[in-house]
């Protein structure tokens, strides 16, 4: 896949905001500095579509193995956040992106990184449950065709290993060419979630998983999201904020394109430091 | 987040503020009633303290509901948290202000006895501790609350003075020990009172600022960097 619209000159060069749009000095940014390796580091990441800016200078690093939730009201830029780390942006027409975006040190914005396997080492799973019209097995096994895997042995050993792993085998270890369209709601979800790890990713990118399932579905994509901490780095885009408490490690408040605070969950849940944060999940706005 | 919420952490704030002054009331009505030797006002403290118990017990039950209903977090969960200890303070300060007409009911039924004890000094003290840490938890106000912790070593020093004058008094006068040991004891009580306003004053800074400064108080007070972002 080619990359139409960011030239290394655009994202290494940082931009004046257009006309109209807020300066950056408006408002104080959230400056991280923790103790770990990231496994991925934003450093004065702005995101323009068009003449409209949609993230203003974000910094922040997500730790290796562990679980980043972004928080915000909607239209805040979490979710664009969010997909400036595979660059899915890339496919939408006018989005011009200035700043680094580093996996593993690496500037996933520079020339020599190709964007096909970017996003088979940066996995994603949307709001919307969406299997292929196929079968379960041909579902998991799509990634791995189009990487080039043609062992059968091989795919069928990553298909179960995929399936264990996003806890659904049990479910459809014998049903396997039916239909993922015959699953419910919440398989369909761990389809998804299976099909992103059969590639073998090293981030799972998950925006919103759970907002169109219900709670047992949703308990049951949070036990695997813990089950599955350790070996990812796993960033979440969530509004249930119940959920980024009970599931991450770490949590970004955004807010109008802004990163406000970055930290520990638990410090962001108990006593964060910027007032809007605190307004913001006690519900006093947003 | 509905505004419900608002609403029920209004209520309890107003019904933490009610159990406050009520404790301040029947402490000051102890002290009133040792100090005037009135067993008719020490009984109403004794008879009373039910009332403060049941208090307590609607505080606490609201403080659940509002855990288990809203799952507050941030400023509203250490308001909660803060509440539910603070709760527990004062129900323990109504319980010591009993003890105190207790106190007063024996050394009031008997001749009084005379001991270097400045009784007065510190009963005021504590009473302005109780009174300050309430109006820091009404406030929300941190620079209150550290007086308060300030105001500690006073009644602490007035409360070890006291046990080398109880000591000085049962030598001169050994046929009165059992009037002196409740007088020792009343200055324990009061002590007690100011450790639990100490209590109260720190949990308002936790309110306030989400740091726990309990058993590093002195270094907080002292060097003390509040959030500046925060309201006060």
């Amino acid at each position: 896949m080619t990359d139409p619209v960011t030239t290394e000159e655009s994202h290494v060069t940082p931009q004046k905001p257009a006309g109209g749009v807020k300066a950056t000095s408006e408002r104080p940014k959230a400056k991280p500095a923790f103790d770990f390796e990231p496994k991925i580091r934003i450093e004065n990441l702005s995101l323009y579509y068009g003449q409209t800016r949609a993230l203003f200078d974000v910094d922040m690093s997500m730790p290796a193995g562990e679980i980043t939730a972004l928080i915000g009201p909607s239209g805040c830029g979490k979710s664009t956040l969010l997909r400036t780390l595979n660059r899915m942006n890339d496919i939408i027409p006018a989005v011009r992106v200035t700043g680094t975006v580093a996996i593993d040190d690496v500037d996933i914005y520079s020339k020599a990184v190709h964007v096909d396997l970017l996003r088979k080492r940066v996995g994603m799973v949307f709001q919307k449950p969406n299997p292929f019209p196929k079968s379960i097995f041909e579902n998991v096994a799509f990634g791995l065709r189009i990487h080039g895997e043609s062992n059968r042995n091989s795919i069928e050993e990553t298909v179960e290993k995929s399936l264990q792993r996003a806890a659904l085998w049990d479910e459809v270890k014998d049903r396997l060419r039916e239909n993922a369209m015959s699953l419910s709601g919440g398989q369909q979800q761990r389809l998804c979630i299976a099909r992103a790890l059969a590639v073998g990713p090293e981030i799972l990118l998950m925006d919103e998983p759970t907002s169109a399932l219900d709670p047992r579905s949703t308990a049951r994509i949070e036990d695997l999201l813990d089950e599955l901490r350790s070996d990812y780095t796993i960033v979440i885009v969530t509004h249930n904020m119940q959920q980024a408490s009970r599931v991450s490690d770490w949590t970004g408040f955004m807010y109008e394109g802004y990163l406000v605070e970055f930290g520990q969950t638990e410090k962001i849940f108990i006593a964060p430091e910027k007032k809007q944060t605190e307004d913001y999940i006690t519900g006093r706005f947003g | 987040m509905s505004g419900h919420i608002f609403r029920e952490l209004e209520k309890l704030k107003k019904k933490v503020l009610i159990l406050g002054t009520r404790v301040e009331e029947t402490l000051h009505d102890a002290v009133r009633s040792l100090e005037n030797r009135d067993l008719e006002l020490a009984q109403r403290v004794i008879d009373l303290d039910i009332e403060i118990d049941f208090m307590e017990v609607d505080i606490e039950e609201e403080c659940l509901k509002v855990l288990a209903l809203y799952q507050p977090v941030a400023a509203d969960l250490r308001l909660i948290v803060a509440v539910l200890k603070i709760n527990n303070d004062l129900e323990r300060v109504g319980d010591i202000a009993v003890n105190i007409a207790e106190r007063a009911t024996f050394l009031g039924s008997r001749s009084p006895v005379t001991v270097e004890f400045d009784f007065r000094r510190m009963s005021e003290e504590t009473e302005n501790m109780l009174k300050l840490s309430l109006d820091a938890l009404v406030n929300a106000d941190v620079s209150m609350a550290r007086q308060v912790c300030i105001a500690d070593d006073i009644v602490d020093n007035i409360n070890r003075k006291m046990y080398i004058q109880v000591q000085d008094a049962i030598r001169k006068h050994p046929e009165d020990l059992d009037a002196f040991i409740h007088i020792l004891s009343i200055s324990r009580h009061l002590e007690r009172i100011a450790d639990l306003a100490t209590n109260i004053a720190e949990d308002v800074i936790y309110m306030a600022h989400g740091e726990i400064v309990r058993h590093r108080v002195e270094d907080y007070v002292h060097g003390a960097h509040p959030r500046q972002d925060k309201p006060a």
